[in-house]
């Protein structure tokens, strides 16, 4: 099974220097395409490859890059940024591509910055990221010296800064246009759009925001071709994608494995099923923001639609999984929490839906919950999740509302029954 | 035109808008809170959703956020749809759920939009029963009150503040529902239009502090439509009184001149009329008359109380005719009677005073060098070669040259046009290509950017605009004159060149002209505050020279007071031509209306006519040290509680109208000057026809005259709303009975809640409509959103561009400025609060009125061997000055030219109007 993601990775997760990865067929895919491409062909291939953004939304990479205004009129400069800002409770596959291949990562958005012209990139790290800035810093210096980057790249006149940027931590940051504000120096609040940020985005100039993983493939499908990335995966979508899985199980941890591996053989197979004594009530399938799936679902291939058509979304394809021995009602509380306080302030149903779902959350568990507090989060999950709000950081946290109750309706009746949380 | 579809109806809009704006103007109640006529949409409140169609067949529909949706032909939403309105309820239920519920005894309660909106969407019950989240509140200074508790998040707060006035010290801190507005420490706030958070904030987080200390609800306030009073601008207010003090002014809406905003100064400058300088009653000799109940409150011992029920009528009537039996008494006696009119005072007291004296013994009140500047104007104005442009003209253009002013202090309300104007290049190039829609707030800053279009500061001194210019360039007046000159040159080479310029003055003509010429609607500002009649006249050729070629092109020349260009229409004759007069023996008496002599011109000034005149007659409302002097000093009104017409800098006659009724003692200085037989019988309108009948420029005036007559006869206007209360209880101590409303024979506004239902717009006097309590009910009162107001234009303009007039260029060049030794050019700077002589009465902006400094270089300190810090002696070169030696902190700013030092004007015994321009400049001793 190819792992192009991972396979180099060092038994000690060390990360790969600019001679290992050399080595290993690092940097090929920039050198062919700056010598055999034009940057609409690089688009080309992405395009046609069908890959998908590995960041939580799943938009076509190739498709998003095509929006960037070319030419000579096109409005100058342009940039690439990475969104490296890894805030999604139970996800932490863009740490180890950072930490263990940081070249990878920065071969990839050479080759995205050539393919929309970009004159300067960005990596917008997740503040607690402190190794990963480090390696980054250390490998963009070694980049820097073998020619990679900077002026006239391996002589094809290509011109590429690329920085490294710690931010201040603010899940918001994983919005797109939020991560621009916040990289212009303002306050993280999410834009309006349009105008899209290909057209004005960062500086209102022409800008495109990628996952780590999604750069991270880049070289690979430059390197192999479209017919290659698409053999890799199981079903309809294209290609490997890092999946995880935290929780009460006896494995936990992340496996690069092909689009449409089917929930259980990651359950069970990888992540070596749910630790003794522990029964599997639930698993949020790629992070917090994304709706609740139970033991009816576990059959299902982990790729972009099936898992949409169950009620969910395939999100980071990080899961966490929730056992019998877990209040699910404090579990809930727990993501509404998280949510609530990381709303930016700026519309209301995000700034005061999301209060006040926490609120009521918290009356339940302490066992001061009411039977009316059921329609009030009822009405909460399902108006926040309708992305009536500015941006999705409440139609995220609402999923998890709205599943919970679905799944768990009698555990948040009996709290409200016997006034206590029935597993303290 | 484009036609959408209201749950299936019909509707014309104009083309351009986003559908709140259409439903707005539709007369649709649809509620909102962060969008704003003059902010535009962001969509952050998500209040006024509503749904949308793709067509007739779809039912399903979307739910979208109107501000944020472009009103295309063929739009089909529904207003009334369930979704939208549940979902409408909930944002407000949400937005509700740590509102204090203290409206009864909140300061904005009654006229809240919030409270309005709650109304509209129908939420009544409260389900949210947790804490209230709180918050600890900030002292914003004298003019702002702060309740962070009341917030609701709307972040119009800091859009207007920062983005749209350019503050920096007002921020949002914190995230999430705890985001909070306000300073990083307690501070008064810095922008000079802080005020307008007050009607900005659509709750009350943000309110009006003064108001609190005397404070009145918005519906027992008496109201009039009102100019202001604190520059030439005329920016159109509304004053507010209760029990006869004026509780708060608010802003006007006018569509040309102030839209939707007023400076601080305007705002807060109004205490002086309830000052205890004020006069309340008559003077003979230094004596007032005794009237019971006249006292000032504050003298009195306690609060205003209606004089209906406190002042002596009888002794009020005895005082008034023994006075005015006195001031016949000295006009028979008079061997010659010369007339000083004033800039702050009515063209109608102007006339009467004129129409007294005789206009060749008549001036309108300005100094000498005050009147060289307002005729450069007035010749400007009247050629009809340029385009004046009004204030939201000046918003509106795309390059702007300013010449010699500092806006910001001088004419406040022009820094925020400008600060707009600013945006128009970026937005043409950057946004306009997009198509995306102006009201699109976000996106167009976004891709607006940093981009700046064309300004150019030409002063002697820093200004408040330097920071968004182009360039800036620090000079001597004669210098700045010369630049524009060259200009002027550059856009019309049948002008002289001009020699021997500055060094690099010359690539900054170029400069300058180039940007003007490819402007579409380039403006040039210059001014009276500037004290140089040469900077106007070089500004004035710049505008001929850009009219010939770009009929969008105009000229914005400011004037110091509220009529100054109304008194300088009435008589060319300076102050100091008349003081003449008295010491040429060809008269002995003199009249001076509603003039501070020693603010103006120094208080060498008042003794030289104190000396020269037998007989002083003063007619003020203000208490000056030249009532102290007079012989006879006869109460006036003012703004508050008077009626008259006022011109503004770009030639706009405007009518503003008293909140109060006078004092039983106080009559408007027409009606005490006017004809002795008729005085009582004789009313504004009867005097305004005679003006306007025998001065030329004032026909239009009768158009005005007669919009007034016409309400008038038709039984007028209410000063108060139809909530008015306690009007039968204030007096229960001497009668139960409602007291007989007083009458006002000169206006078209009733002090009771009698009259038509139908007010035209230039009477407006409080913004409200069924379910808008707030200042947000201005927009049924619009044409459409930030548009014309229903109803007609506000004001007339004297002065117009007139196709076909050939340019008539200003020929005489000052020569090049030359330093003096031991002695040099002192240059007029001018504080937005202290400089101006009735908001400095006002004790909230007495509060922020800085230490007055005279401003010069390091080299110059060093060269009279001072320090930063030390008092300064300042004495005019020559003896023509009026101003007597002063002693100043001295400030060190390397912005001033070597050779140059700036005095405060109007501060600490320096004149508002400099009468001399060298001085010279010594260490002070101390004493």
């Amino acid at each position: 099974m190819e792992r192009p993601l991972t396979g180099n990775i060092r038994p000690d997760r060390a990360p790969l220097d600019l001679a290992a990865y050399e080595a290993a067929g690092g940097y090929r895919a920039l050198k062919k395409a700056l010598k055999e491409m034009s940057p609409a062909d690089v688009i080309g291939v992405v395009k046609d490859s069908g890959l998908r953004g590995r960041g939580g939304a799943g938009f076509p990479t190739g498709l998003k890059w095509s929006f960037v205004p070319t030419g000579d009129q096109a409005p100058r400069p342009k940039y690439l940024l990475c969104n490296a800002d890894e805030m999604e409770p139970g996800t932490f596959k863009d740490r180890l591509l950072l930490e263990s291949q940081p070249h990878q990562l920065i071969e990839g958005m050479i080759l995205a910055s050539y393919a929309m012209g970009a004159d300067k990139a960005y990596i917008f790290l997740r503040w607690a990221y402190h190794d990963a800035a480090d390696i980054l810093r250390r490998s963009l210096a070694e980049a820097r010296e073998a020619g990679y980057l900077g002026k006239n790249i391996l002589g094809s006149g290509f011109d590429c800064e690329l920085l490294v940027h710690t931010s201040a931590g603010r899940y918001i940051c994983g919005e797109e246009t939020a991560l621009i504000s916040s990289l212009e120096g303002k306050r993280a609040n999410p834009r309006a759009k349009p105008p899209f940020p290909p057209m004005a985005g960062f500086l209102g100039k022409p800008t495109i925001v990628n996952n780590v993983e999604t750069l991270s493939m880049v070289p690979h499908i430059i390197a192999n071709g479209v017919e290659w990335f698409q053999g890799l995966g199981l079903t309809d979508d294209a290609g490997t994608k890092i999946f995880g899985v935290s929780g009460p199980v006896k494995n936990p941890g992340l496996w690069e494995l092909p689009l449409g591996t089917p929930i259980r053989e990651i359950l069970e197979g990888h992540a070596g099923g749910m630790l003794d004594g522990r029964a599997f009530r639930a698993l949020l399938p790629g992070g917090a923001s994304t709706d609740f799936l139970v033991a009816e679902h576990l059959d299902l291939p982990m790729d972009f639609a099936s898992i949409e058509k169950a009620g969910s979304r395939l999100g980071t394809g990080t899961m966490i999984v929730i056992d019998d021995q877990t209040c699910p009602v404090g579990a809930v509380l727990n993501l509404t929490r998280f949510f609530a306080q990381e709303s930016c302030g700026w519309c209301t149903p995000c700034r005061e839906g999301l209060a006040w779902s926490k609120e009521t959350l918290s009356a339940i568990e302490a066992g001061e919950g009411r039977l009316e507090d059921l329609d009030l989060l009822e009405q909460h999950g399902t108006i926040l999740a309708k992305g009536y709000s500015f941006c999705a950081l409440a139609p995220g946290a609402a999923e998890p509302i709205k599943s919970g109750l679905k799944y768990f309706r009698e555990e948040f009746r009996a709290h409200i029954a016997e006034r206590r949380c029935p597993w303290r | 035109m484009a036609t959408i579809y209201i749950d299936n109806g019909p509707h014309e809009i104009a083309d351009g808008q986003n559908l709140l704006q259409a439903l707005l103007t539709l007369g649709y109640d649809l509620p909102y809170f962060c969008w704003h006529g003059a902010l535009g949409s962001v969509g952050s409140c998500r209040q006024c959703a509503i749904k949308l169609f793709k067509d007739e067949n779809d039912v399903q529909g979307t739910l979208v956020m109107a501000c944020m949706t472009a009103a295309k032909d063929g739009t089909r939403l529904s207003i009334d749809d369930q979704d939208a309105q549940e979902f409408r309820a909930l944002v407000l239920e949400w937005l509700m759920t740590s509102h204090p519920h203290d409206c009864p005894v909140c300061d904005e309660g009654g006229e809240c939009h919030l409270q309005d909106m709650t109304v509209m969407t129908g939420h009544t019950y409260r389900r949210h029963r947790f804490k209230k989240r709180t918050f600890r509140n900030q002292n914003l200074g004298p003019f702002i009150n702060h309740e962070m508790n009341r917030c609701i998040r709307c972040y119009r707060c800091v859009r207007f503040y920062r983005d749209y006035a350019g503050g920096r010290d007002l921020v949002p801190l914190g995230s999430r529902d705890r985001t909070y507005f306000g300073r990083s420490k307690d501070g008064a706030l810095e922008s000079p239009f802080s005020g307008n958070l007050v009607e900005v904030c659509p709750t009350g987080v943000f309110t009006d502090k003064p108001l609190r200390a005397h404070y009145t609800r918005k519906w027992d306030l008496q109201t009039a439509p009102s100019i202001c009073m604190h520059c030439g601008l005329g920016c159109n207010t509304i004053a507010a009184e209760r029990y006869g003090t004026v509780r708060r002014i608010l802003n006007r809406y006018h569509p040309e001149v102030n839209g939707y905003f007023l400076c601080d100064r305007g705002r807060f400058g109004y205490a002086f009329v309830h000052d205890q300088k004020t006069v309340r009653v008559p003077q003979v000799a230094g004596r007032p008359f005794k009237v019971a109940g006249a006292e000032h409150p504050d003298a009195a011992g306690g609060a205003a109380l209606p004089d209906a029920g406190r002042i002596d009528a009888h002794a009020a009537l005895v005082a008034c005719e023994e006075a005015k039996g006195t001031l016949g008494e000295i006009l028979a006696q008079a061997n010659g009677i010369v007339g000083i009119g004033s800039p702050r005072s009515t063209l109608e007291n102007n006339f009467a005073l004129r129409e007294l004296v005789g206009a060749d013994r008549f001036s309108g009140g300005l100094a000498a060098a005050e009147m060289a500047s307002l005729e450069a104007i007035l010749s400007i104005l009247r050629e009809g070669s340029v385009h004046p442009f009004s204030l939201q003209e000046v918003a509106r253009a795309d390059a702007v040259l300013v010449l010699g002013e500092d806006v910001g202090a001088s004419a406040p309300l022009l820094e925020l046009s400008v600060r707009q104007a600013v945006r128009r290049k970026p937005i043409k190039e950057q946004v306009a290509p997009h198509n995306f829609p102006e009201w699109d707030d976000a996106c167009v800053r976004l891709l607006e950017g940093s981009s700046r279009g064309p300004l150019f500061v030409a002063t002697p001194a820093a200004t408040s605009l330097d920071g968004l210019a182009e360039e800036t360039l620090r000079a001597a007046p004669e210098e700045i004159a010369r630049l524009a000159m060259a200009v002027a040159h550059e856009l019309d080479a049948q002008l002289p060149p001009i020699a021997d310029l500055a060094e690099g003055a010359r690539e900054w003509a170029i400069q300058i002209a180039e940007a003007l010429r490819s402007a579409e609607r380039p403006v040039v500002i210059a001014g009276m505050s500037g004290n140089s009649s040469a900077v106007i006249r070089a500004a004035g050729n710049i505008a001929r020279a850009l009219g010939q070629q770009n009929p969008e092109s105009g000229i914005f020349l400011t004037t110091n007071e509220a009529n100054s260009l109304g008194s300088g229409l009435l008589s060319t004759r300076s102050v100091e031509s008349v003081i003449d007069d008295l010491k040429e023996k060809r008269a002995d008496t003199v009249i001076l209306l509603e003039n501070d002599f020693v603010w103006r011109m120094g208080r060498g000034a008042l003794d030289e006519l104190r000396q020269a005149a037998r007989r002083l007659v003063v007619l003020d409302y203000l208490e000056t040290e030249a009532t102290a002097l007079a012989d006879l000093v006869l109460p006036t009104t003012s703004f508050a509680d008077g009626a008259g017409t006022y011109l503004n800098n770009e030639g706009r006659l405007q009518r503003s109208y008293g909140a109060s009724t006078p004092l039983a003692t106080v009559r408007p200085a027409w009606r005490w000057i006017g004809p002795a037989a008729d005085y009582q019988s004789a009313t504004l309108n009867a005097l305004a026809t005679d003006m306007a009948q025998q001065v030329d420029e004032l026909t239009p005036l009768s158009a005005l005259i007669a919009q007034d007559e016409k309400i008038l006869m038709g039984g007028g206007i209410a000063r108060q709303s139809h909530r008015a209360s306690g009007r039968t209880s204030i007096n229960a101590k001497i009668a139960v009975s409602e007291p007989k409303p007083p009458e006002d024979p000169d206006t078209p506004l009733n002090f009771s809640m009698e009259g038509g239902a139908h007010t035209p717009p230039h009477l407006i006097n409080r913004y409200w409509a069924s379910g808008w309590n707030s200042a947000s009910a201005l927009t049924r009162f619009q044409e459409e959103v930030s548009g014309p107001l229903l109803g007609g234009v506000v004001g007339q303009r004297l002065f117009e561009r007139r196709e076909g007039i050939a340019p008539r260029y200003a020929t005489d060049m000052p020569g090049r400025f030359e330093l003096r030794a031991g002695q040099w050019r002192a240059v007029g700077l001018h504080e937005i609060y202290g400089s101006e002589l009735l908001s400095a009465r006002s004790a909230p902006v007495a509060q922020r009125t800085p230490e007055s400094r005279v401003l010069m270089s390091a080299a110059t300190a060093q060269e009279i061997g001072a320090a930063e810090g030390e008092q300064v002696r300042i004495d005019a070169a020559d003896s023509a000055g009026h101003m007597p030696s002063v002693l100043l902190t001295l400030a060190i700013d390397d912005r001033i030219p070597a050779g140059l030092v700036g005095l405060p004007c109007g501060m600490r015994g320096v004149p508002a109007v400099l009468g001399f321009e060298w001085v010279k400049v010594s260490k002070g001793d101390g004493s």
